[in-house]
């Protein structure tokens, strides 16, 4: 059986993690959508973002790492991914930002120092809509990155299993 | 070489057109590109295709890029063709599992067409 290598247990340590997450989102929108990701000034208003996209991880970290936004933002998304017109993304919007946080979860485990081997991920899950509960089995704190896509709220989220 | 065929394999149709335009970003010269969601549907379509180069996710449903690539060794008309892969897993310990399962070059996602370039053109040129 796994279990979380010793390094990578303290609070301390994973708050030390923020900005490694949002380092990792920040390459992964420069990179394979040639545009920036800018850190939110102000709280988020989540109740708008209806798209919401989750890769687990397990291993030495097990969680689950959510990225919400809005729809447009999803078509944003694939509509820089793939050179079309927003308007016209149609159902890639999910696979697109399913992508992207697939991306962003493998380009943040390898950052962190031990993870890279030790964790394995899943393939993207996309959930749309926001009339649904999410009830988190993690009980060992939770990250949170609070950035704007091209004006619009972007949360990601990655919350850990001891 | 001109009119290269290559042979994406992802289970992302996003992720696939992202890497037919770094191709063509690079300067490869593209005659026919080929597509397959995951391991075991790209061994179906080299039962009737020949390719030059195959680019190929590691995380995927049915038949993962590790295995196809073990698995591809030992398909006669095809154990030749020089398999790059194109992952999130980054890791070191993955690009060794992957070179020893046969892949001839790594590339990690996110990543740029100048990537894409530096790691596909050597392959293709037999280096």
């Amino acid at each position: 059986m796994n279990s979380m290598h010793p390094s990578l247990t303290s609070d301390q340590d994973r708050q030390s993690w923020v900005p490694m997450l949002e380092l990792a989102a920040r390459e992964v929108f420069e990179l394979m959508l040639g545009c920036q990701l800018l850190q939110a000034s102000e709280p988020l208003k989540e109740d708008k973002l209806d798209i919401a996209t989750m890769v687990g991880l397990a291993g030495q970290l097990c969680g689950v790492l959510t990225i919400r936004c809005t729809a447009k933002s999803a078509a944003q998304m694939a509509s820089r991914m793939l050179g079309v017109d927003a308007e016209k993304a149609g159902p890639e919007m999910w696979d697109a930002a399913g992508e992207v946080c697939n991306m962003v979860a493998g380009n943040f485990k390898n950052k962190i120092a031990g993870l890279g081997d030790g964790c394995m991920l899943s393939v993207p899950t996309v959930i749309t809509g926001t009339d649904y509960n999410m009830h988190s089995l993690a009980d060992s704190g939770k990250l949170r990155a609070n950035m704007v896509f091209e004006g619009s709220p972007l949360l990601i989220s990655l919350e850990i299993h001891s | 070489m001109d009119n290269i065929r290559a042979l994406i394999v992802d289970d992302s149709s996003v992720m696939r057109k992202i890497v037919e335009r770094s191709l063509r970003q690079a300067g490869i010269n593209i005659g026919q590109i080929l597509e397959a969601g995951n391991g075991a549907e790209a061994l179906s379509v080299l039962k009737d295709s020949k390719v030059d180069i195959i680019l190929c996710d590691i995380n995927m449903p049915v038949m993962d890029g590790l295995e196809f690539v073990r698995q591809l060794s030992g398909v006669e008309n095809a154990k030749d063709i020089p398999v790059v892969m194109i992952t999130t897993e980054g890791s070191e310990g993955h690009v060794v599992q992957a070179l020893s399962a046969g892949a001839r070059g790594y590339i990690r996602k996110p990543f740029t067409p100048d990537q894409v370039k530096e790691h596909v053109i050597p392959v293709l040129a037999g280096k």
